[in-house]
């Protein structure tokens, strides 16, 4: 960026916790989820560090940073995807809806229900498109062969996969291009009824048309779902979020409308990341 | 580096003589050399086996379908009859039984080691299933036929000896092969598969009855092919237990034997060459064709697509 921007974010810099301040660019929106100071270890290392974050409700928060920066940790702690990691324990909290889901006594079964999350290689069970979506929805006691249908095309539909793939349900998954493994992953996760999204770089292991794709994908999705993104793509943040949280060894640098936060950024750090001076 | 630089590039790189390395050539001999024992050790087996087991049917004209159909084994009589179906018949049943017994305890020990405890279920587990490949058959067969055969005398009805004795101590036998070749390919599933169950609320018993097992499936079962390969071709621990008589048994109380414990018994005290011994070769030779259907349906299975 030009150096008078520069300056500028120099001067605002010795106010330590900026991302809590909103500006007059800031659009206020309902919010769904709050980490208040949130740590997250595995063993002695903290690869989170008291973050501070509002997520909106039905809005993309993109989470950017170089790798190890904690963005992905700081992802998989919403819906307790680190429980399966013995070594990893958490200081803080995430409200979500006025309870804090890292407590001891919630149920992280129904929880991942209502947080669903795609991961960064589409992973399809070995089953049927069909049986993919359908898998869970079993689970929850539905197994009325017409509710399934009508569940199943729902999903696809929502997912922008069902013209594609209507004539091929009962082919494997496998068998699918990766941009369709991926859209699948989504529509199943979207079977689910969930409230958040979490994305962890659901783009990033595909080729340029299907990222297009699932772009496109999560701006509609923005419609009905508050939608977590991590992503190393700087021009994917820029193009699809709302809100951006920039990411430094454990830290938030710098939170903010992602229109700020690529034009005008107050911290040095961000505009370095920005515009690919480390990182 | 000097040399290198001294020589022009036609030298250093057209294949000739003078750079050729000798010991590249010596390793290549070498290997083939292993590779061409092995192949001619089992086809001169199987060649061999197939001749002498095919003997009695071409110069002694035992009928085929009386070995394969009749169960009236008397080689000694007046008027021999070589009716080998009983055995064939024990030989198939201690298989499928050991089988019944050993897979889910060997694939739940598997779930166990990689699912529930995978740092101290391995700990644990893994060192066992070590001590038991290790133990001898004949201390297996001993152990049976001290604890087992007399526990089943006194709680059933006959001797003791019997297809249950029998089925029991190769069920044990064959479980550290099935709980081996299970927790590799439970754990050669990509993690990936677990997490996308789990992300979408998927409890972990969901996880593994829908995702994971299902997923595992053409692996977990040649782990209960090759466990049922062994199983077929164990004679000593099952000839010490099984009570050895010719006739089909009506229960699993009832003593039976097998192909392997009938070669075993009788090698002995047969001349060779004589009828009764070219019978126990074409038993030799039925034990070796299931064998390879076995090895058939592994190949099958591994081969098969995981959808």
């Amino acid at each position: 960026m030009n150096k008078g921007v520069f300056d500028m974010a120099a001067t605002i810099t010795i106010e330590p916790k900026l991302h809590k301040h909103p500006t007059a660019m800031e659009i206020k929106r309902e919010t769904i989820l709050q980490t208040e100071d949130l740590s997250i270890y595995y063993g002695d290392n903290q690869a989170v560090k008291h973050a501070n974050l509002d997520i909106e409700k039905n809005a993309i928060t993109a989470l950017i940073g170089p790798s190890g920066c904690g963005k992905s940790t700081f992802l998989r702690s919403i819906n307790r995807m680190n429980d399966l990691i013995p070594v990893s324990w958490n200081e803080g909290k995430i409200m979500y809806e006025g309870v804090d889901i890292l407590s001891k006594n919630i149920n992280t079964i129904a929880l991942r229900k209502e947080i669903g999350m795609v991961f960064q290689k589409p992973n399809p069970f070995p089953k049927s498109v069909y049986n993919n979506i359908a898998h869970a929805l079993r689970f929850y006691g539905i197994r009325k062969k017409k509710q399934l249908d009508e569940i199943v095309e729902e999903s696809l539909r929502k997912a922008a996969l069902w013209d594609e793939i209507k004539d091929r349900l009962h082919d494997s998954a496998l068998s699918l291009s990766g941009g369709q493994q991926q859209r699948l992953c989504i529509a199943r996760t979207l079977a689910m009824e969930p409230n958040v999204l979490l994305l962890d770089e659901p783009s990033s292991a595909l080729d340029p048309i299907s990222n297009a794709k699932i772009e496109e994908l999560i701006l509609q999705l923005k419609e009905d779902y508050s939608i977590v993104i991590v992503t190393h793509n700087m021009q994917q943040a820029s193009r699809i979020s709302d809100k951006t949280a920039f990411f430094l060894n454990g830290s938030v640098i710098e939170y903010g409308e992602t229109e700020k936060i690529f034009t005008n950024p107050d911290q040095e750090k961000t505009e370095d990341y920005i515009s690919g001076r480390f990182g | 580096m000097e040399n290198k630089a001294a020589l022009s590039a036609g030298e250093r790189l057209i294949k000739s003589k003078r750079n050729r390395s000798l010991g590249e050539l010596r390793g290549k001999i070498l290997v083939t050399l292993c590779a061409l024992i092995m192949i001619t050790a089992t086809v001169s087996v199987t060649i061999f086996l197939t001749v002498k087991g095919l003997q009695s049917f071409l110069v002694n004209h035992v009928s085929p379908i009386e070995f394969l159909t009749s169960t009236n084994w008397n080689p000694l009589a007046d008027d021999p009859s070589y009716g080998a179906l009983p055995f064939i018949f024990g030989s198939l049943a201690v298989t499928f039984l050991s089988a019944l017994i050993a897979a889910p305890l060997g694939i739940g020990g598997a779930i166990f080691m990689t699912e529930i405890a995978p740092s101290w279920g391995r700990k644990v587990l893994q060192p066992v299933i070590e001590l038991l490949v290790g133990i001898p058959s004949v201390v297996y067969g001993f152990i049976g036929l001290t604890i087992l055969v007399p526990f089943i005398r006194e709680h059933g009805t006959g001797t003791g000896f019997s297809i249950l004795a029998g089925t029991i101590v190769l069920s044990i036998m064959i479980l550290p092969t099935i709980t081996t070749i299970a927790t590799d390919a439970m754990g050669a599933l990509p993690s990936s598969l677990r997490e996308g169950s789990l992300a979408l609320g998927a409890t972990r018993w969901q996880t593994i009855r829908k995702v994971l097992l299902p997923a595992a499936l053409p692996s977990l079962l040649t782990a209960v092919v090759l466990g049922m390969a062994r199983a077929f071709g164990e004679a000593l621990a099952v000839q010490m237990v099984i009570g050895n008589v010719r006739s089909l048994p009506a229960s699993l109380l009832d003593p039976s034997a097998t192909l392997t414990t009938i070669i075993t018994l009788n090698m002995g005290h047969t001349t060779y060459g004589s009828v009764e011994n070219n019978t126990l070769w074409s038993m030799g030779l039925i034990l070796l064709i299931i064998s390879f259907v076995f090895i058939l349906i592994v190949r099958y299975l591994s081969s098969r697509r995981k959808i």
